[in-house]
């Protein structure tokens, strides 16, 4: 599923963003910025969490005008709090089938598929407060494999996992893109997680973003932004 | 008006079913503690219920001021037949609402200390307001308001407000009545005494009983009832050789009533001996006609003042607003 | 990044927030209805009341010194409950809210039998030559005032202190931040932002006060609106005069509200127990010394009073008392119960409605919601008393009306803890349940329920133990038969049955905490 941002333009207070251009369907771009840049801003725009000064949004041609978010075919990860820590793992899963969590027979195998296929089978029961930090994230991936929206925003969510921790994250990330084709924008400030599972990157600064190009292509030549965030 | 529609349904899980009956039905509307457990109300009710063949529904709303001031907001579309309990401080004011009408009761001989031929409000009992002390911690009481005004800054009495119970009131005509234009005076002596000034009867009581103070503002009769109902002859009342203040209370008709005839009928049941010898031990006044049975025992050893002082209604009404304006003047210095 | 996120959608459902927007308009309608009938049905011959700008002078005067002097003192008393650890602490922190609810009258006579003139306090004076102690006119009221507030705003406080998070006492404890230091950069921001409200929830609740205020004032020197407004109901029975006062009483209220709101940026509200904190800074002798004399000091002038309370009662309520007073404890139950539960629906549905947006009307909308604690109780059972007669018989209605009273009076109490409590679930969960398309019942179940339960059962707690005490407007539509305890016990009282009155006290006194132990915290157990 396409995305595309239509001479965009985000107003916060004083800060101003705008952006204009495309990111492809099953594809995965980081968009890389320094913090405070308007990273996240882009993502909670496409996810509907803010309203557009101008210009619009159109997922797979769709103009998401007035879509709210949670009916947008959008999955969000966000830096912390993906978890309700009331409920179980298993529950925190099953939301992305059914808010009213009543779940039959047949869906609650597809949880546990879900919880497996993030290696966290048999830890249904625990709940949120019991596990560590990457386990949190494979829940909220689990979670988003069930929901099977084919974009899927990252906002930074492993950015407290350790390196090991989190390249194994991504990775899987990477292998969840492709087995299901989502479109996939990943929001860091590590060119390296970028370089290792996105295939393009955007460069987020001086309040608008670049068009996404290969980024291999643009670390190899970075424009003045970039070469200034990366020092 | 939202709130209305919603108590109107919620109306029906809080107030049970309603009484249709074919009886009809006198309502009278009175003070607290005259239907409370140990008011009059609980032993005449059934006494007139027998004789009428009607249901006398008795309707606390309050002190008698706020009883008054009920009949005012309701106007002409109150479902009240006879009012009880308003006395002779208020009653100027009750007259002045055109509210009632005459009794059109000739009145039988009166045990009251003053004339009494008022063409609407009927008396039901009466006392004289006092001040009350203990008799083991206070033996020599001053004995009339000269000597009050004399007393060091140490001896305390507590009273109540004028504005929001009867007995200050009566208070404030007491003096008035004595002491006429020195009255302001009378309250700046004896301002540095007033330990406090309470709402009602019963919180300034309360404290009296609690220590709090050296006297308190209530009855000549109050004694009798710690000494009838707990055998406690601890309490008693300072007689003031200026004489006592009365407080009469008394029962009207009112002109919206839709039961004239039986409100009269009730009328001529307060002057009754069922009623009057119910009033001595339950409100602990003295009835308007003596019992057949007597005044019970312990009564005999109130003290009795030898000057009885009253406004008529129309003057009470007129020196209220003065009497007032110079207590708060005086007091709030 | 979060706080730059100026335009949040977050409306999810509007039948929702048409139906907070429903219950804020019924409660300020209940409220300032009342003021309007009865300013309706007066009568405008007589002009502006006089002396109705010295009484409000001493109101102001007693309402702000009683809100300084409280938040001032509970500063001390909730550092020192927040920092120390000892048994029964939390049991102590519970207690604390027992002043809070008991009835100004009995309230009064405990404190005297405390600090009266023939209390232990003045006998021990005059033992050792001096003057008994003399506590009537603005003292009295500022000593009546601190009891009531003093547990209340203790809590309040109490709630700030926990909200700091452990990192920074960590923090500060490796900068070896002490003394000045560490108050300035970690609990004066906090106090900050705590006590503008705390010290407005005081001076509204202390503008309103009458019995306290007439019994302890010692004259008419010590008038406020209030007793003015009681004045011109049932003395004069000038309607105008008591409209007129009553809206100089929303004057004021509504601009402290709007003062307090400008200095403060957001309202909290003690709801928890307060976690205990193992703080660096309270280690000195000097300190533990200090909070221990704080806390036993604070406690023997909260609780000997309720303890007298209850000793004096007690041979009443052992030996049995009336009837009727089991039948008014039931009612008082119901009304107490059925109050908690309105008020706790109409809270929640506008605490959600005022979270969804933080706009200039929903700002307005927060700082009406205080609206009817400004309103005179008197004038709002006569104005209901108004709009009711042509309708339906008052009578048949006293139990609905004081429920309606109650919950309009609480509302304001309970949205001070459940607004905090729903912008912080938002803040936490609100983006994760909109993606996940959460709304409705089940938003409210799985995102903001886990968030604001401790303040809805603290809320319910305080509704129901405050309806069970509050005497309120009942006493104006009250039936022969129909009676709530706080109103028998006035009657028992009124009938020289000052021992059965005792006893009904210390019934209320027990049940009221009781209530208010069992939601607060008994229920928690069960789960």
């Amino acid at each position: 599923m396409g995305i595309e941002l239509d001479h965009i333009l985000l107003r916060l207070g004083q800060f101003q963003l705008t952006a204009d251009l495309q990111f492809a369907s099953a594809t995965t771009t980081a968009l890389i910025g320094a913090s405070g840049s308007g990273k996240s801003t882009i993502l909670a725009a496409i996810a509907g969490f803010i309203e557009l000064q101008s210009g619009s949004i159109r997922l797979d041609g769709k103009d998401m005008q007035n879509v709210p978010p949670g009916q947008r075919p959008v999955t969000m990860l966000f830096q912390d709090y993906n978890l309700f820590p009331h409920l179980s793992v298993a529950q925190n899963v099953g939301l992305g089938l059914k808010p009213s969590l009543r779940l039959n027979k047949d869906e609650l195998g597809l949880v546990k598929d879900a919880l497996a296929r993030v290696d966290l089978a048999g830890l249904g029961n625990r709940l949120p407060a019991q596990l560590s930090g990457g386990q949190a994230g494979r829940v909220a991936l689990a979670r988003a494999l069930l929901r099977k929206r084919p974009v899927l925003l990252l906002d930074e969510p492993f950015a407290a996992l350790g390196p090991a921790q989190r390249s194994e994250m991504l990775d899987l990330v990477s292998q969840v893109q492709v087995e299901k084709s989502l479109t996939v924008l990943l929001v860091t400030h590590l060119p390296e997680d970028a370089a290792r599972i996105a295939s393009f990157a955007s460069v987020v600064a001086n309040g608008t973003v670049t068009k996404p190009v290969a980024t291999a292509q643009l670390f190899a030549d970075p424009p003045p932004a970039l070469r200034d965030y990366l020092g | 008006m939202k709130s209305t529609l919603l108590s109107a349904a919620v109306l029906g899980i809080f107030a049970g079913a309603g009484t249709a009956q074919d009886r009809p039905e006198l309502v009278v509307y009175t003070y607290d503690s005259f239907v409370s457990e140990w008011g009059p109300g609980p032993i005449i009710e059934p006494l007139f219920e027998a004789t009428c063949d009607c249901d006398l529904k008795l309707v606390p709303a309050g002190d008698g001021a706020a009883v008054l001031s009920r009949l005012q907001l309701e106007g002409q579309h109150s479902d009240a037949d006879v009012v009880l309990g308003l006395d002779t401080s208020i009653s100027g004011s009750a007259l002045a609402s055109g509210l009632f009408t005459a009794h059109g009761i000739a009145l039988p001989e009166l045990n009251l200390p003053v004339d009494w031929n008022d063409p609407i409000f009927i008396p039901f009992d009466w006392g004289y307001f006092a001040f009350v002390y203990d008799t083991t911690r206070l033996s020599h009481p001053p004995t009339s308001f000269t000597d009050l005004r004399n007393v060091p800054d140490s001896f305390k009495i507590i009273i109540e407000d004028p504005r929001s119970s009867t007995p200050g009131l009566g208070l404030l005509l007491w003096i008035k009545q004595v002491f006429g234009d020195d009255a302001d005076q009378v309250w700046a002596d004896i301002a540095p005494n007033i330990l406090t000034v309470t709402a009602g009867w019963s919180e300034a009581y309360g404290l009296f009983l609690q220590g709090e103070a050296d006297m308190v503002l209530s009855y000549t009769t109050s004694p009798a009832y710690h000494l009838i109902a707990e055998y406690d002859d601890s309490k008693a009342a300072a007689a003031f050789v200026e004489g006592h203040y009365m407080q009469v209370e008394t029962a009207a008709i009112l002109k919206s009533s839709d039961q004239p005839e039986l409100a009269r009928q009730f009328l001529e049941f307060v002057l009754s001996d069922d009623f009057q010898a119910a009033i001595p031990t339950t409100n602990w006044m003295y009835p308007v006609r003596i019992p057949v049975s007597g005044l019970p025992s312990g009564f005999d050893t109130m003290i009795v003042p030898t000057k009885s002082l009253l406004f008529s209604n129309g003057d009470a009404a007129n020196v209220r607003d003065e009497a007032l304006a110079e207590w708060i003047a005086a007091l709030a210095r | 990044m979060d706080r730059r996120f100026g335009t949040l959608i977050m409306a999810s459902n509007r039948a929702l927030v048409v139906l907070g927007w429903t219950a804020l308009a019924l409660i300020t309608s209940v409220s300032f209805g009342s003021v309007l009938a009865v300013a309706f049905v007066g009568d405008w011959n007589h002009g502006f009341p006089i002396g109705a700008l010295s009484s409000l002078r001493f109101t102001l005067l007693q309402a702000g010194i009683s809100a300084v002097i409280c938040v001032v003192l509970a500063v001390p008393l909730s550092r020192a409950l927040a920092c120390r650890s000892f048994v029964g602490r939390r049991s102590l922190v519970t207690l604390l809210g027992v002043p809070f609810l008991l009835p100004a009258l009995v309230a009064v006579l405990g404190l005297l039998s405390i600090f009266g003139r023939s209390g232990p306090v003045s006998g021990a004076l005059v033992y050792f030559g001096f003057q008994p102690l003399n506590i009537y006119g603005l003292p009295g009221i500022l000593l009546v005032h601190f009891f009531f507030n003093l547990p209340l705003v203790t809590r309040l406080i109490l709630q700030g202190w926990s909200d700091i998070p452990s990192e920074q006492f960590r923090l500060a404890a490796q900068l070896d931040m002490r003394g000045a230091n560490f108050f300035w950069s970690l609990e004066w921001p906090m106090l900050r932002r705590v006590l503008p409200g705390a010290f407005l929830l005081v001076f509204l609740l202390c503008t309103t006060s009458f019995a306290v205020v007439l019994t302890m004032g010692g004259g008419p020197k010590a008038t406020t609106l209030e007793l003015a407004i009681f004045q011109a109901l049932r003395f004069d029975f000038d309607l105008s005069a008591a409209a007129q006062l009553a809206f100089l009483q929303v004057l004021v209220c509504g601009f402290s509200v709007l003062a307090v709101a400008l200095v403060q940026g957001k309202s909290a509200f003690g709801t928890t127990l307060g976690s205990f904190h193992n703080r660096s800074d309270g280690d000195g002798t000097w300190r533990l010394i200090a909070d221990c004399v704080t806390i036993i000091a604070a406690s023997a002038f909260l609780f000997l009073p309720i303890i007298s309370i209850l000793f004096t009662g007690l041979p009443a309520l052992i030996s049995g008392l009336p009837n009727s007073v089991w039948l008014a404890t039931f009612r008082s139950l119901l009304v107490a119960l059925t109050s908690s539960v309105l008020t706790v629906f109409f809270s929640l549905v506008i605490a959600q409605m005022l979270n969804t947006r933080q706009d200039l009307k929903t700002r307005f909308a927060e700082i009406a919601s205080y609206l009817p604690l400004a309103i005179s109780p008197f004038v709002m059972g006569t104005g209901l008393f108004i709009m009711i007669n042509p309708f339906a018989d008052p009578f048949a209605l006293a139990l609905v009306v004081t429920v309606i009273v109650n919950t309009c009076l609480c509302i304001p109490l309970a949205l001070r803890g459940l607004i905090p409590a729903f912008a912080k679930a938002r803040q936490r969960y609100g983006r994760l349940a909109l993606s996940l398309d959460l709304h409705g019942w089940t938003a409210f179940r799985v995102a903001f329920w886990p968030e604001i339960k401790q303040p809805v059962r603290f809320s319910a707690a305080i509704t129901a133990a405050l309806s069970m005490g509050d005497l309120g407007v009942i006493a104006l539509f009250a039936t022969p038969d129909g009676g709530t305890l706080p109103l028998l016990m006035q009657r028992l009282l009124a009938s020289y049955q000052m021992d059965a009155a005792a006893g009904v006290a210390a019934l209320l006194l027990i049940l009221s905490f009781g209530l208010f132990w069992f939601i607060d915290r008994g229920v928690r157990i069960g789960h």
